[in-house]
């Protein structure tokens, strides 16, 4: 328990993740992706005659079960098994992250950033409903996120999927590099 | 069912009007398309919820929806997620490797299958996108289900607006490049 309640180091992380591809496929022929389930959710909830959302969704119910066991997964990591240290973060990051006062490592998304009341705030405004609706719009017209393109794609050797993983990341760095230190200063 | 099984992505770009089956609509712009043909009760879906949860708690424990981790990454200052990422991709490719080598079936006999991708110019524009977004929020859409199960309900409002976003791309899908 003891073990369990520290942080995991990446090892042990990646063997899970890349273990997950195997899983799905072996217990149903099914490919790991997540955020297909966005647009699960658009096809069940508002297919409004869009070509795109209109296709039977309770075909990949599925999905809906995997995300709520993570979902279910994170509490218990965060209830039962929970960490009481604050995160360890690189010092460049935390002397760089105290001149936008953000000094809380308590929780998995720093709580001056992202809470309720922040979001009556540009900062938190722009954070949390624009750059949701970025990764909802990108990860759909790219073709799958993180899991579908950098873990499965990746694994199946596809090289699309390649070109998708670079280009992630091409945004990440030019975000948190060149655009978050202006949008943290609001 | 009538849909034909066809197992070849459509086109990325251009949608022919009332061509496509069912399957081909759902594979549009998809990694995960679920083609089994076997009718289960629905509680066999619990092995997912299962599997789920074991990715949600490695999710929290090892720190990688963490919103530092992610800044951390972009910003070259710690090794963290690229390992968590190369040790999933490896894993993950031997596995995929064995599955095609020795032709392993799933637990109900049925032939496992992949799909080849096409390129789309969706995968550099989008992409790009994605990776703004995944820098701001320090989630990508997994980690978006996970940050809310650890008890930061305000990413709710997150999670709602990338589901906006993908609806959005829906509607303006035929007039973006592909």
């Amino acid at each position: 328990m003891e073990q369990l309640s520290q942080p995991w180091p990446w090892w042990a992380a990646g063997t899970i993740i890349g273990l997950i591809v195997p899983a799905l496929l072996i217990l149903g022929n099914k490919h790991f992706g997540i955020s297909a389930n966005l647009r699960h959710a658009c096809a069940a909830c508002l297919p409004a005659n869009i070509k795109f959302f209109k296709y039977d969704w309770k075909k990949e119910i599925w999905n809906f079960f995997f995300v709520g066991g993570i979902i279910a997964g994170a509490f218990i990591a965060s209830t039962l098994l929970a960490n009481p240290e604050p995160v360890q973060v690189a010092p460049e990051l935390a002397a760089e992250l105290k001149g936008y006062g953000i000094t809380d490592y308590s929780g998995m998304v720093p709580a001056q950033l992202f809470s309720w009341e922040s979001l009556l705030s540009w900062r938190g405004f722009i954070m949390l409903v624009a750059g949701g609706f970025l990764v909802g719009f990108g990860s759909r017209y790219a073709g799958g996120c993180t899991s579908g393109h950098a873990i499965m794609g990746l694994s199946d050797l596809q090289w699309p999927s390649l070109i998708a993983t670079i280009f992630f990341m091409v945004g990440g760095f030019i975000m948190a590099n060149l655009i978050l230190p202006h949008i943290l200063t609001l | 069912m009538s849909d034909k099984k066809v197992f070849q992505t459509p086109l990325a770009g251009d949608m022919p009007r009332e061509l496509y089956t069912d399957f081909e609509v759902r594979s549009l712009d998809t990694m995960c398309v679920n083609e089994s043909q076997l009718v289960h009760p629905w509680w066999y879906n619990l092995k997912y919820a299962a599997i789920g949860m074991v990715f949600g708690i490695a999710f929290i424990k090892a720190e990688i929806v963490s919103w530092f981790r992610i800044q951390e990454m972009f910003r070259l200052q710690s090794f963290h997620m690229y390992g968590v990422i190369g040790t999933g991709v490896v894993l993950g490719a031997i596995s995929v490797w064995l599955i095609k080598r020795f032709n392993i079936k799933t637990i109900y006999g049925e032939p496992i299958e992949f799909q080849p991708k096409r390129f789309s110019r969706g995968q550099i524009f989008g992409g790009t996108i994605f990776g703004l977004g995944w820098a701001m929020t320090g989630a990508c859409p997994g980690p978006l289900f996970a940050q809310i199960g650890s008890g930061a309900f305000v990413i709710l409002v997150t999670l709602l607006s990338a589901v906006a976003g993908t609806w959005v791309y829906g509607y303006y899908r035929d007039r973006l490049p592909h």
